[in-house]
């Protein structure tokens, strides 16, 4: 929004000489992505309705999830002083917290994933831009998703 | 004997004249002499007690002609000049002087998030092309009946909240996903759906939640509450849009 005010008479200058006449009028100031003819009809589907309730129901998960994972981390017995290669080979020696952490992982990345991707769906306005910023995320979700797995499965305490 | 009274209240009225002197600073733009809008300062003289709309009377009535604005009934029933006035989205004919800080320039605009056409008049057609889209109007199946179709006091009361939209724009106008993206329904269009979804004589409810259930239907709704803040007949909004996401839920769970 330019701020530039002006009392005198800021329209309609006659002397001055304007690109613009009656005949030949300025563009107007377009909206954003308006609805148009050749707007590509939207797929129905429950697919945006499914990414909705994920978030919600993801979102009161994570909430014990990442509370918990703190406090054992952080907290509780020594802080994070505690923490190196022994504590988390004794932690997942067991199956209960390694389904904590897969589970932790994937709402986690999900979730944040999601919510860039409405971010990304509401504030970039050139479909290019749109299209490579998703890309981006999609790939560096992935890759991270299948990183982490990876690790929790083929995890070898007696590694040298 | 009449002069001697006329003059007295000649005299009374220039002592306290209700009249003060208000700055509006409008957001100006016309495609016939530039490409670009910019923000123009009137002073009127005006009372306090008079609305805004009353304030563009006076402008294009007696001071330029040029200005442009949308207006029909001018008693806040038609919906024509929703505008943004000192920043807020309201309606020209509903906002009175003395409740905006006359001390300041009181800046009006057109609602944003539309084509501007000139001045303050913006092109509703997106606006309304999102309103048909929900299929504004009763749908039912078999005969007509001969008598009028009856419904209970409590299922009239269901939907009653959003039968008072005047469709102004104001809420969709202020709505930031559909400023960013013209494809979103916009909280209009989703309120009279919402008129129909939860009128228990009609039968498209179905129809209108499968359309609001579309990729720029009801998901993309931020609850912002934007649109509540708007709405200057007082709708919740916000509310009527969580309870079509609540139906399209529960419909299927």
């Amino acid at each position: 929004m330019s701020s530039d005010t002006s009392s005198a008479k800021a329209i309609g200058d006659v002397e001055g000489v304007s690109l613009y006449d009656v005949d030949n009028p300025a563009p107007y100031i377009e909206a954003p992505r308006k609805r148009t003819g050749k707007t590509p009809r939207s797929t129905r589907g429950n697919f945006e309705m499914a990414a909705w309730l994920f978030m919600r129901l993801s979102g009161i998960v994570l909430v014990v999830l990442v509370i918990g994972h703190l406090l054992i981390q952080l907290v509780l017995d020594g802080g994070v002083s505690k923490i190196g290669f022994a504590f988390v080979a004794g932690r997942w020696a067991s199956p209960f917290w390694q389904v904590w952490d897969l589970l932790m992982l994937w709402l986690a990345m999900l979730h944040g994933a999601n919510g860039l991707r409405t971010v990304i769906n509401d504030y970039a306005e050139r479909a290019n831009t749109r299209l490579w910023l998703k890309g981006l995320l999609y790939t560096a979700t992935v890759f991270t998703i299948l990183l982490g797995t990876l690790v929790i499965f083929t995890f070898d305490p007696n590694i040298r | 004997m009449a002069t001697p009274t006329l003059l007295k209240k000649e005299e009374a009225g220039s002592a306290d004249s209700p009249y003060i002197t208000v700055t509006f600073r409008i957001r100006r733009f016309n495609p016939e002499v530039s490409d670009q809008a910019e923000w123009q300062d009137f002073q009127i003289e005006i009372d306090p007690k008079e609305r805004v709309l009353d304030g563009l009377h006076k402008i294009k009535w007696n001071l330029d002609g040029t200005l442009t604005f949308r207006r029909s009934c001018a008693h806040g029933i038609c919906g024509s000049d929703a505008m943004r006035i000192n920043g807020k989205n309201r309606l020209a004919c509903k906002t009175l002087i003395k409740d905006i800080n006359p001390e300041k320039p009181i800046t009006v605009e057109a609602i944003k998030g539309l084509t501007v056409m000139k001045d303050l008049v913006v092109d509703m057609e997106p606006f309304f092309q999102a309103y048909r889209d929900v299929m504004p109007f009763l749908v039912t199946k078999g005969n007509e009946p001969t008598r009028e179709r009856l419904q209970s006091a409590e299922d009239r009361e269901r939907f009653d909240d959003t039968t008072k939209c005047i469709l102004c724009a104001a809420c969709t106008s202020s709505c930031p996903v559909f400023w960013n993206d013209g494809q979103y329904f916009g909280p209009a269009a989703i309120v009279n759906a919402h008129r129909f979804i939860f009128d228990s004589r009609d039968e498209a409810g179905e129809q209108r939640l499968e359309i609001l259930n579309d990729k720029d239907g009801v998901w993309r709704c931020r609850t912002t509450f934007n649109c509540t803040d708007a709405c200057p007949r007082g709708i919740e909004v916000t509310k009527a849009i969580q309870e079509v996401k609540r139906a399209l839920i529960t419909r299927r769970f």
